[in-house]
């Protein structure tokens, strides 16, 4: 096994640098566990032999306030090349809003900071689709939640970049710039029929 | 490469039934999905809620967003199972996914989603506040509800292992 992850920060990862021609159609990459060090999660070096990338896991970052925002990037790109749609329920109020033209998918999930009991960590089910194409914007799909025994969010967001680019590098950078020990977060590749 | 989506139980009820549980579950996975393809007899609706590790205590809570023809959102707290999505008098396809179900150093979450067919979507988030690693699932009637999961309805437990 070869690292294909880069993580800044000393967080840990680790992925397979030599794919199979298995027929398994959900396959683990690469894995970033957090040692508690402040840095952006990078998962860099994607392999382009798949028709869809999801990850799955857990967060919690050291930022104060309660649920905060995280943001998401890809291939490095800062410019206002993104958008964002989203469906929030806090228990209280339901609420839809759209933001267009910035510069990360921001505020693509919600994770709790110091302001949440200890132990809660937010889970996120994030859903790249066709990231490989190099004949379209890319969209993704979020689901992510975090409750605390009498507050909580549930969220649905989709994301786009306008950009017809492969996917090969995705950053996700934690609000407070550090996600705490604890923090899990899986990339997964799935394949298509040949 | 090995496998990381695998099936590892299905329950497919032979009579109505107000309980299903997965036991004895291995801890060599890094997330769990239960699919559940059910529908609900004895009342018009039911809750769909779990309990881990038979912990009937008040240790669980929940957040959901659904909408039948409006969009609702509310929330439990210190409730005995987790509770966030519902099934009604027609097939219903419910995901529940348990994060991260092995680990013993952080409360458990679950993401689920509910696409109940003529009536609502549900997407809710719940807690086990539980450090203790998940070994059994049981679903379960809601505690003041009559609904029963139905005769042919399915659930079938998956394991999700990372590298």
């Amino acid at each position: 096994m070869s690292p294909i992850t880069e993580l800044v920060g000393g967080a840990k990862a680790y992925g397979w640098g030599n794919l199979s021609t298995s027929a398994t159609a959900f396959e683990s990459i690469a894995t970033y566990t957090s040692t508690g060090s402040s840095g952006d999660i990078v998962f860099s070096s994607i392999p382009s032999n798949y028709s869809h990338l999801q990850i799955r896991g857990i967060l919690r970052t050291n930022d104060t306030g309660s649920f905060n925002n995280q943001a998401l990037r890809f291939n490095g790109d800062t410019a206002s090349n993104y958008a964002l749609h989203r469906l929030r329920g806090d228990g209280t109020n339901g609420a839809a809003n759209a933001t267009v033209n910035i510069g990360s998918i921001n505020d693509f999930m919600r994770a709790p900071g110091t302001g949440v009991s200890s132990n809660i960590f937010a889970a996120a089910i994030i859903d790249i689709l066709d990231y490989a194409n190099t004949n379209k914007f890319k969209t993704i799909r979020v689901f992510n939640g975090v409750d605390d025994n009498g507050s909580g969010q549930i969220i649905l967001t989709s994301g786009l970049w306008r950009n017809t680019n492969a996917i090969t590098t995705i950053t996700i950078t934690p609000s407070g710039g550090t996600a705490i020990t604890g923090s899990t977060l899986a990339l997964y590749g799935i394949k298509a029929a040949a | 490469m090995p496998a990381t989506y695998e099936p590892i139980a299905t329950t497919t009820l032979g009579s109505n039934s107000t309980n299903v549980t997965f036991s004895s579950i291995p801890q060599t996975y890094t997330d769990l999905v239960v699919v559940i393809n059910a529908y609900c007899v004895s009342a018009t609706a039911m809750d769909i809620a779990w309990r881990a590790n038979s912990d009937s205590a008040n240790n669980y809570s929940g957040t959901r967003f659904m909408s039948d023809s409006s969009p609702y959102t509310d929330r439990s707290s210190n409730t005995n199972a987790g509770n966030a999505v519902a099934i009604f008098n027609d097939w219903s396809v419910t995901r529940a996914y348990f994060m991260n179900y092995s680990n013993t150093t952080t409360y458990k979450t679950a993401l689920l989603r509910s696409d109940a067919k003529g009536y609502a979507v549900y997407s809710g988030v719940t807690m086990w506040r539980s450090t203790s690693a998940i070994s059994s699932l049981e679903f379960i009637q809601p505690f003041g509800q009559s609904g029963q999961y139905a005769s042919g309805s399915t659930f079938t437990l998956y394991g999700i292992k990372a590298a």
